[in-house]
């Protein structure tokens, strides 16, 4: 999923400190299993805000919404009827679902209430990390389901760098070295054969260097 | 053993603390309560295992976002105590009545009570002119 973190409320405040009716739009998806941005966020949020334009006199309209996701035209057409309502929006949903938002409304200024961080899995409750960087040419089969390139501080392709010691990558003690994890997956496997072959140059056109990316699927094309 | 604690706290029954949501804390200040105070079990005696921790990390949590409101993140305050420790509960009660009394009305009711007399004000003008 993609995973978000709260941006500081003093920070959502600059944003909305002159408008006085806001929603704050939440959704559903990524955000609210990763709790940044689902429906409690936005309870939370919208309770924040209210007290702070309560203490500084001001009567501000502050409204709650959470749809079931952002990033898709049919849920965001929903509050089409009543986002005339307020002068403007902060999105709890991840990068897209504001940028989406925005996209659909050009007169409402939308603002971001989450920092997007990464695609990533929730090893335990509280704790997510980084899995993919949405490289556009997966290479796991080859290397043991562990991705080199989000794993790995330096995303090289064949076997760890002078700086990986004692498992651990040199930028953290805390991070675990991913060529480590790989090596250590396809011994498991008994796979140590796939560690010797040498992987090509990666294509990284695919990749976000290649400039903003597209799916396009005929078949399913309406 | 009938102790006696301020009539200004109100009670509210829950059957562990670690159901207490954030939300339930906030839209309490939102209403205009000078303080709120969880008392939980003892840390390590909670029959869910984790609930009073998981109390204690959302109270630091939003003690934080309170300070930053500038509502004062002293209004909020976790307490753990056996189920029979009456004395305790008591004790408590006190020491955060004192907090509070130090700590003045929460600027929250103060805004909420303004608004009211607006809005009065609003209405009987409303009612001369008709």
């Amino acid at each position: 999923m993609i995973v978000a973190d709260k941006k500081p409320i003093e920070e959502i405040i600059d944003y909305v400190k002159d408008h006085q009716s806001i929603l704050v739009l939440g959704c559903n998806e990524c955000v609210t299993v990763c709790e940044a941005g689902g429906k409690k966020e936005v309870g939370l949020l919208a309770s924040a805000l209210r007290m702070h334009f309560l203490q500084q006199g001001r009567e501000v309209n502050i409204g709650e919404r959470t749809l079931e996701r952002q990033c898709d035209h049919e849920y965001l057409e929903e509050i089409r009827n009543n986002v005339d309502n307020y002068e403007a929006v902060v999105s709890l949903a991840c990068g897209v679902g504001v940028q989406f938002t925005a996209e659909k409304y050009q007169n409402l200024p939308v603002y971001p209430g989450v920092n997007t961080l990464f695609m990533g899995a929730n090893e335990m409750r509280g704790v997510w990390s980084e899995r993919c960087q949405g490289c556009g040419q997966c290479l796991l089969a080859h290397s043991g389901g562990i991705c080199p390139v989000s794993r790995c501080a330096k995303r090289i392709l064949n076997g760890p760098c002078g700086g990986s010691t004692a498992g651990k990558c040199e930028i953290s003690k805390e991070l675990p070295c991913g060529w480590q994890l790989i090596i250590d997956r396809l011994k498991a496997l008994g796979r140590m054969d796939d560690y010797e072959k040498i992987s090509p140059i990666k294509n990284w056109s695919t990749e976000r260097a290649g400039g903003p990316r597209k799916v396009v699927r005929e078949d399913l094309k309406l | 053993m009938r102790l006696p604690y301020q009539s200004s706290i109100k009670i509210i029954r829950i059957p562990c603390t670690g159901k207490v949501d954030a939300l339930h804390i906030m839209r309490s200040f939102e209403k205009g309560a000078d303080g709120v105070y969880l008392v939980g079990c003892r840390e390590g005696d909670c029959h869910f295992n984790q609930g009073n921790f998981r109390a204690k990390a959302r109270v630091e949590h939003l003690q934080k976002l309170l300070d930053k409101l500038g509502i004062g993140g002293q209004r909020l305050q976790m307490y753990n105590l056996s189920s029979s420790d009456g004395p305790m509960f008591a004790r408590y009660a006190e020491e955060m009545h004192q907090r509070i009394l130090e700590a003045g009305p929460s600027p929250v009711r103060l805004a909420l009570q303004k608004v009211k007399k607006r809005q009065s004000a609003k209405e009987q003008a409303v009612g001369a002119v008709l």
